[in-house]
């Protein structure tokens, strides 16, 4: 079905209930109860793991297929973002319109660097799309800032001209983005027992839009387009050699790329309507990057594990401090209380950021192929306890 | 033309910290073909080794004096450093003020072993994987180093003053006087780098080294153990990067996260310079350090609104468009 | 190739499962009960406390949070009660938020409005936050601001100066304390002038984003009303680590002041490339050449070491003040923590009291009616002496103090000395100033 091996088709089904049923899956533990620090089901959080997931996807085609290692990707996320919100400001608050034109400037945007920077490869390559993005970023925090409002990020605002909808509600507030006019924001929660489960439009819109941008890029995977990548990946020269030029092909992947970028800061965009400059900077660059290789690059569902892991800790580590640590451990003697809460809050809280250094430390040097290849090999053992078939369940299986 | 004259010792200034960091971070690439992220960290560590002498050496015996009050109202606190109290006030007090200067052979020892651990303990691993494994574990150790720097010494800049007979301006050419404490930077920097270069030519194991970056199989076919020399150099270029953040923190407060602040210019100091390039990545630091000062003048951004803030960049683009390997790059690294 | 062929009922399933997902929203419609956004319903209430926890400003963020525990906890009845026994309003007594206990949850802005804007929105959706606050610059305020107005929950700004943020940017449900740039230039004029005369050539260095160009603005307007001359003002990019070159072309433009628009680590560097270049002892003009940090900070004078002897700037807020209110602030918290309180840490604590006291006086915490028991509160004994949250604009009108580095510090904390305290009537301004132009309050929003 749909032009997918059985394989990957399982893949896609899987990833499809998971994200589906995400509201439940990341709310494990009931509402009330000591872990539900841990809780990471609710829309925001939820909306960032998926659309930074389809960030990742969208980088894992240019750097996993040709090993073009752009260290400037988050540029076009910011581009995005930009694009929309102005969308937002000007014609209306639906988001298709605002999505679309963050694609197709997103679009333009990498095919201009791309151009620029695929002259040269290797770390020639990575320095250029750098360049092209911090200064983006510097330009968009100081001098243009009459586009991007600089250091606060765009904002709508209640003098907007939006010609196609309304500047303010009736009541003065600024109007909510919507998509024909379901609101982003509209959520239900359901309550089962002690648990509570959010469902909102937003997320189930961006996990839509992710479904259909992993759906496309196992369908690059599989083509022939996609063995072209690898080629260029593989041996470049060998490539020329059979008469192929890869220019046109990695600049296909760049663009196409750099289009889920913009389709994420879309989203982003959508779903809390503010574009800020740091969107742009190396770091968010350097992020990209680090959540496919720690997800496992080249793989299909890889960057977007790694995404999800990152985002985690982002927003969930942050938040626990002292007094949580101390009410979890209330029950032990003081002294074991004491010592261990002095332990743990050097990794939570303003220290989440150590803790994230470790994970990635402990992960490449133990798992080389990423947070795929732990799967794997969970996925080994349980297969060989259970004896049974082999190569199937491997449903993440790398690229190559 | 005084400006213009300024505008070059700035350069040159900003120029040695880049080249000193790039210079480090292309001898770990040249001999060992890591891509070193915590490269920043280190000359980070190198900055807090200066401001540990400093705390180190003003170790204080606290004695209560009933007369002066505190904040609270209790009796405050006299702090009396043990140096002092050991030396008398007068050589005391001139060891604290040249405490930076005296960081320089605390540093030493200190970035070797820091060096010698990493590379024998991390970096060893990741010879043969690919270059994406190496900038992930090197980030996520960057940020184990920066964050732990943090939580003992605090987030705010932690000021390592330079000695009082270096503190002031120094007359450099008639009518035009400049920091004292950067000048001595920028001669210690040609110093470093005059050194390691000598170290490199006219020694057999820079010798061995140089044939090692060329070509390691036949090196090691030939009955070298070049792994232990290339266990030194990563040690070499950490001290490097350590001494150029011993040396920075007078000129600017050291904090926690300055090791990134370098880290992206280094990087296109480097590339720029050309993989794989020593003195390309001294000229690349210093051509871009002259640059952004230019750059930064009241006249030029009058005219290109912005172009201080995107200049490093801009140069970058243009020379690696020009010229593809960078200014002397070597064919086929990293391409 | 083999193609998976599913079967028709295969299908059928995968489809009402898909088709289910989709139409779930719809399915349960409205949202659950709640007049307002996070309505409490137990015998708890819950703040969110979004400070800076990484990045440059981590220090400052800790020193809020600090000050954050110190107030829930005086809401609460524990410690010595701080400034609820000199504060003016005696509705608090110390058994939480209209009987409430108050709990609290923290997050990390990493000063990013994205950052800052996404632990919001965790606090709000998964914590139940009624009301947010903190933060350290004014990017990240008006962001969170921004969001806080949206969902429906109260907005107390933390530490943010740009005259933005309750300027074109204001929100009906966001609250200011801290002073603006404005009040920073005004309150500073007179006393330069009475410092260093009326005739000088300040030459200025801002930040180049939003707040170094509103603070630049506010400075030179006030600075030039009293007779200086602008000479020239270069913008430094963020980034910028050394300001050797944007301090060498200073010495000989014929400016004898250099006004640094500066806050936090571009600040302390700035300042100390300032002092090296020797700008300290020159004389231009025949005047001693100064220097001017219009917003000073204690945690980031510390930063800037020896180098801030001399230097006069503003600050919302000092320890040394020996009014009742400060007093027992300082007291409690030096108490509890064994040093004093910075101005980020006042503002904040004085924030929460004050969100606290607004919520009792209205009876409730619905937050369109802690808006109308905050607009035109008038207030007294928080360490700023009689105070007005403007109407108008959710701005708060207090004296401003003047301060300068001190010569010679008798312990690590003692680094600024106040040389004025500028009365708050001289740093009022109309609520339509053109510096302030161009934002719209809007209507309150409970958000549900």
């Amino acid at each position: 079905m749909f032009g997918l091996e059985k394989k990957d088709l399982n893949l896609l089904i899987i990833v499809a209930l998971l994200t589906m049923l995400a509201p439940f899956i990341l709310n494990p533990f009931p509402t009330d109860s000591a872990l539900a620090q841990f809780n990471a089901g609710y829309p925001d959080l939820m909306q960032r793991f998926v659309i930074y997931g389809i960030f990742a996807i969208g980088f894992n085609i240019l750097f996993g297929l040709t090993g073009y290692l752009s260290f400037g990707h988050a540029a076009f996320l910011g581009v995005g973002s930009y694009s929309a919100v102005w969308m937002f400001k000007l014609l209306s608050m639906n988001v298709l319109p605002a999505l679309v034109l963050s694609v197709i400037i997103a679009g333009a945007f990498s095919w201009l660097i791309g151009f620029i920077s695929l002259r040269r490869t290797g770390i020639y390559f990575s320095i250029l799309t750098l360049a092209f993005a911090q200064m983006s970023f510097a330009l968009a925090y100081s001098v243009l800032t009459p586009i991007t409002n600089g250091e606060t990020g765009l904002q709508i605002t209640l003098d907007d001209p939006r010609i196609l909808g309304m500047s303010a509600t009736a009541d003065g507030s600024i109007p909510v983005t919507n998509i024909f006019g379901l609101e982003m924001r509209a959520a239900t929660d359901l309550v089962i027992g002690p648990w509570s489960f959010t469902f909102s439009v937003g997320y189930y819109l961006c996990a839509l839009v992710m479904l259909v941008a992993f759906y496309l890029s196992i369908r690059i995977f599989r083509s022939p387009f996609g063995m072209m990548l690898r080629a260029i990946k593989s041996n470049q020269t060998r490539m020329n050699y059979t008469g192929l030029n890869p220019k046109p092909y990695t600049l296909a992947a760049f663009v196409i790329s750099g289009m889920y970028a913009g389709l994420a800061g879309g989203l982003l965009a959508c779903m809390d309507p503010l574009a800020g400059a740091e969107r742009m900077q190396w770091t968010a660059s350097g992020e990209v990057v680090l959540m496919t290789i720690l997800g496992g690059a080249g793989t299909l569902i890889g960057p977007v594990l790694g995404a999800g892991m990152i985002k985690y800790f982002e927003n969930i580590f942050s938040k626990i401090n002292e007094a949580t640590l101390h009410s979890w451990f209330d029950v032990l003697p003081d002294p074991m209380e004491n010592g261990l809460v002095w332990v743990l809050e050097h990794f939570v809280g303003a220290g989440w950021h150590l803790t994230l250094g470790v994970i990635f430390m402990l992960v490449v040097t133990f798992l080389p192929g990423g947070l795929v290849e732990g799967g794997q090999r969970i996925g080994r053992l349980f297969n060989r306890t259970k004896a049974a078939k082999d190569d199937e369940s491997a449903a993440t299986k790398p690229a190559e | 033309m005084d400006a213009i004259l300024l505008q070059i010792f700035n350069g040159l200034d900003k120029g040695s910290a880049y080249a000193l960091i790039a210079l480090g971070l292309t001898l770990i690439f040249g001999t060992l073909g890591v891509v070193n992220f915590a490269h920043g960290a280190l000359f980070m560590i190198g900055a807090f080794c200066s401001v540990t002498l400093q705390r180190l050496l003003t170790l204080s015996h606290e004695t209560l004096d009933p007369t002066k009050l505190d904040f609270l109202g209790n009796p405050s606190k006299i702090k009396t450093p043990y140096i002092v109290e050991w030396f008398g006030a007068d050589a005391g007090n001139t060891i604290i003020d040249w405490s930076v200067p005296l960081a320089i052979l605390f540093a030493i020892p200190i970035m070797l072993a820091i060096g010698y651990v990493m590379e024998r303990g991390l970096i060893k691993h990741f010879y043969k994987r690919p270059h994406a494994d190496q900038i992930l574990v090197t980030f996520g150790l960057a940020i184990v180093l920066q964050e732990l720097v943090k939580h003992y010494y605090g987030a705010n800049p932690i000021q390592t003053p330079a000695p009082d007979a270096l503190s002031g301006v120094m007359q450099i050419l008639p009518g035009v006087v400049y920091p004292a404490w950067r000048v001595v930077y920028f001669c210690f920097s040609l110093a470093i780098i005059g050194g390691v270069f000598a170290f490199l030519q006219f020694t057999t194991f820079g010798m061995v080294v140089r044939a090692g970056m060329a070509d390691r199989e036949t090196v090691g076919l030939l009955g070298i153990d070049i792994d232990r020399r290339f266990t030194l150099m990563f040690g070499i270029a950490a001290s490097v990067a350590g001494l150029a953040g011993v040396m920075y923190g007078p000129i600017n407060a050291p904090n926690y996260h300055m090791g990134m602040d370098f880290l992206v210019l280094s990087f296109v100091v480097v590339v720029v310079g050309g993989m794989g390039s020593l003195p390309g990545a001294v000229l690349a630091g210093f051509l871009l350090g002259i640059l952004e000062s230019f750059a930064s003048m009241r006249e030029i951004i009058t005219l290109i609104p912005g172009i201080n803030q995107i200049i490093i960049y801009l140069v970058a683009i243009v020379i690696l468009l020009v010229r593809p390997r960078g200014l002397m790059g070597r064919k086929g690294v990293m391409e | 190739m083999s193609k998976n062929n599913l079967t028709r009922r295969g299908v059928l399933k995968s489809g009402a499962g898909i088709g289910a997902g989709v139409a779930l929203p719809t399915i349960f419609t409205a949202s659950s009960a709640g007049a307002f956004t996070n309505e409490p319903t137990g015998n708890t209430v819950t703040l969110g406390f979004n400070v800076p926890q990484s990045g440059p400003y981590a220090d400052e963020g800790a020193d809020e949070l600090r000050a954050y525990e110190l107030a829930v906890e005086h809401l609460n009845g524990g410690g010595d009660g701080g400034m609820l026994n000199t504060f003016s309003s005696k509705v608090l007594d110390g058994t939480g938020i209209l009987g409430k206990k108050v709990e609290y949850v923290t997050g990390d802005t990493q000063t990013k409005s994205d950052a800052a804007r996404a632990s919001a929105q965790s606090m709000i959706q998964k914590d139940g936050a009624i009301m947010i606050t903190g933060g350290s610059s004014s990017g990240v305020a008006v962001a969170v601001q921004g969001l806080c107005q949206e969902a429906g929950v109260i907005f107390m700004a933390g530490l943010t100066h740009s005259n933005d943020t309750t300027g074109k940017d204001k929100k009906a449900n966001g609250f200011r304390h801290f002073f603006n740039a404005y009040m920073s230039a005004a309150a500073l004029a007179p006393v330069l002038k009475n410092l260093y005369g009326d005739d000088r050539k300040a030459y200025h260095l801002t930040a180049d984003y939003t707040w170094g160009w509103t603070q630049q603005e506010s400075i030179a307007a006030a600075t030039e009303a009293m007779g200086w001359e602008t000479v020239n003002n270069v913008l430094t990019p963020l980034a910028q680590t050394d300001f050797s070159s944007y301090i060498a072309p200073v010495l000989d433009s014929g400016a004898d002041v250099l006004v640094l628009n500066h806050y936090g680590g571009n600040m302390v560097n700035s300042l100390t490339n300032a002092v090296q270049f020797g700008l300290r002892n020159k004389q231009v003009n025949g005047k001693n050449f100064e220097i001017v940090v219009p917003l000073f900070s204690r945690l980031m004078a510390r930063g800037a070491g020896e180098n801030i002897k001399g230097i006069v700037g503003s600050t919302n807020w000092h320890w040394s003040l020996q009014d009742e209110g400060s007093k027992a602030f300082v007291k409690s918290f030096g108490t509890k923590y064994g040093f004093p309180p910075s101005q980020a840490a006042h503002t904040c604590y004085v924030q929460t009291l004050l969100y606290a006291d607004a919520v009792t006086r209205a009876k409730s915490f619905n937050p369109c009616d802690v808006v109308a028991a905050l607009e035109g509160f008038e207030f007294d004994g928080m360490g700023n002496g009689p105070t007005l949250y403007r109407a108008e604009d959710h701005q708060c009108f207090k004296d401003v103090l003047v301060v300068k580095g001190k010569e010679n510090p008798t312990s690590e904390f003692d680094l600024l000395e106040v040389v004025e305290v500028t009365p708050a009537a001289q740093v009022t301004y109309p609520a339509d100033h053109p510096m302030f132009a161009g934002g719209n309050l809007g209507t309150c929003n409970p958000g549900a």
